[in-house]
């Protein structure tokens, strides 16, 4: 009871203190102290329900319980990212984000395969990619490389789409400005629509991310050497070890966020002329 | 009609790269059984040979065809080895998942877009959300709620819906802050109050930007119910049609299940294709 209490006390003190916050001037600090509370008193009222009501560690670990696990098996935990995120997510985002580039480019020098290929790769975009995975697996293994493999077709046709369209992203008057200054196809488009087209590029890559991370995982539920993520996640829910599944989606909520942060990083290095990007005086 | 005729030959490209790959992919199969009965295969009988295997590694078109032919039309749909009874599970799960998913976007939506608390402290989540790899989540999720007595439907409906709500929160902040100050200005001086600010003007401005989130939310939301079959030995549904297939190397299976899941998939979002041009058109906006 004393738990269900001091929950509510937290969720209303919580809430009083981000509407304090929002009613300040905005700025940076308080920007980021808002979402901060409000994760925060969300965990404490997590551990509170979940110590109040006693509901059981097998349905839903209580926060403190996962940290614990978290300490405990690093090693395991570090294990199953090396297999997951560095071997099969990262090497099949390389691999399936330099072809989608190179197709592309392919595609927007000649206007036939422009022509054929946009509306059918937003049709494949849309499509559940993620169930090639148990071909993929069978085809390549039950190793990294399989993993790899299915991440290659989950990001490409994304950045596919999304790099075309950003190669025609530049206006007509600036082409005719680099045909006036004789620059030939090449000059254009290091010059001029590489760089007009960053912003579309990096709206895949960042979609990409994502979507490399739940096609590693996932592929792993078809078969996988005995570590990785998915292989953890679905052999511990069968010995309902709860805690170290929720330990596993930590590691993948910090990866995920890592990644698609680093991401929104470059992209502010290398796109810092767009309205987007732009600091807000 | 400028397109039709090079998607036409994409299209033929893929089929062509399909036919050629099965004969790739298959031959060492066709090569090891004719050793094992003393014969070498001449290239007409190769091809022949892998274009027709029973568990062959990549199986023709017209195999894939022929079952889909078999288990859609061939069996009655309450027949358990009927495709059209799995995608139908499938389908339930996911359009469920989908319009609580597009009711929840909604509402989040509003509050962020009227409260300011709100939008300073759900905003961030909402993203952050989408960066974790929720898929992962899935058997979790569906171990828990049968547990507490939750079982067929409504479990993987919760993961469509998890997937679902996002476009729809992002697609519909942008919608409902799409009319710029001189309109919201009018309505003021029109002595409008903040429902008919809501209706009259809020409301319809963001239709344009609804019918597009709620395309990307139907795909999504059919990738989580599927992924919501996988693991949990679901025995219905065309996610088990693929974990049972690859368990059992039937790979005809698997390919003709993937297949369903893209008709289903393109026939649900031209659906709402169909919506988005009926509704912006009486509205006047295309």
């Amino acid at each position: 009871m004393i738990w269900l209490v001091l929950g509510i006390a937290v969720w209303a003190g919580g809430w009083a203190l981000n509407v304090w916050l929002a009613g300040r001037a905005k700025s940076t600090a308080t920007s980021l102290a808002v979402p901060v509370v409000f994760g925060l008193t969300l965990v404490v009222i997590w551990e509170c329900l979940v110590r109040g009501l006693e509901i059981s560690p097998v349905l839903l670990p209580p926060p403190t319980a996962i940290g614990a696990r978290f300490a405990a098996s690093t090693g395991v935990l570090w294990e199953d990212f090396v297999q997951t995120v560095i071997k099969g997510a990262l090497s099949g985002y390389v691999i399936g984000c330099l072809a989608a580039l190179g197709v592309a480019l392919l595609a927007d020098r000649f206007v036939f395969l422009r022509r054929g290929l946009l509306p059918v790769g937003n049709f494949v975009a849309a499509l559940p990619i993620i169930g090639l995975a148990p071909i993929m697996v069978m085809w390549f293994g039950f190793d990294w490389q399989s993993k790899a493999a299915i991440v290659v077709v989950m990001v490409f046709f994304p950045l596919l789409v999304n790099t075309v369209q950003g190669l025609q992203a530049s206006e007509v008057m600036q082409r005719d400005l680099m045909r006036t200054y004789a620059a030939g196809y090449w000059t254009t488009l290091i010059k001029l629509r590489l760089p007009a087209a960053m912003p579309f590029i990096f709206n895949g890559l960042k979609i990409a991310t994502t979507l490399a991370l739940i096609g590693a995982i996932v592929a792993e539920f078809f078969g996988s050497p005995i570590r990785g993520m998915g292989f953890r996640i679905s052999t511990s829910v069968g010995q309902l070890a709860l805690d170290l599944v929720w330990a596993e989606i930590l590691v993948a909520a910090i990866a995920g966020s890592a990644f698609y942060g680093a991401v929104a990083l470059i992209e502010r290095a290398v796109t810092f002329w767009h309205p987007s990007q732009r600091r807000r005086t | 009609m400028k397109s039709v005729l090079p998607v036409l030959t994409i299209v033929g490209a893929i089929f062509a790269i399909w036919y050629g790959a099965a004969v790739w992919l298959n031959a060492p199969w066709a090569h090891d059984v004719a050793a094992r009965a003393d014969r070498v295969l001449s290239l007409p009988e190769l091809v022949a040979d892998t274009w027709a295997q029973d568990k062959p590694k990549l199986p023709a078109p017209h195999q894939v065809a022929v079952e889909l032919w078999d288990t859609v039309v061939g069996k009655s749909i309450t027949s358990k080895r009927s495709l059209v009874y799995h995608a139908w599970i499938t389908l339930s799960a996911s359009l469920l998942g989908f319009v609580m998913g597009t009711v929840l976007g909604f509402a989040l939506a509003l509050g962020i877009v009227y409260n300011r608390v709100m939008d300073m402290s759900v905003m961030p989540w909402v993203i952050a959300s989408q960066t974790i790899p929720i898929l992962a989540i899935a058997p979790m999720i569906i171990v828990v709620l049968n547990a507490v007595g939750l079982s067929g439907l409504l479990p993987k409906a919760m993961i469509s819906m998890y997937l679902s709500f996002f476009p729809i929160v992002v697609g519909m902040v942008k919608g409902l802050r799409s009319p710029d100050g001189m309109q919201l200005d009018q309505m003021r001086t029109w002595n409008g109050s903040r429902m008919q600010e809501f209706f009259k003007l809020r409301l319809p401005s963001s239709m344009p930007y609804l019918f597009t989130s709620m395309k990307i939310a139907m795909a999504a939301s059919l990738v989580g119910a599927i992924v919501g079959e996988l693991p949990t030995g679901a025995v219905a549904g065309l996610g088990a049609r693929l974990l049972a297939g690859s368990y059992y190397g039937q790979t005809i299976q698997i390919w003709s299940a993937l297949i369903m899941a893209a008709a289903l998939a393109a026939a649900a979002v031209a659906l709402i294709g169909l919506m988005q041009r009926v509704v912006l058109k009486r509205m006047g906006l295309s």
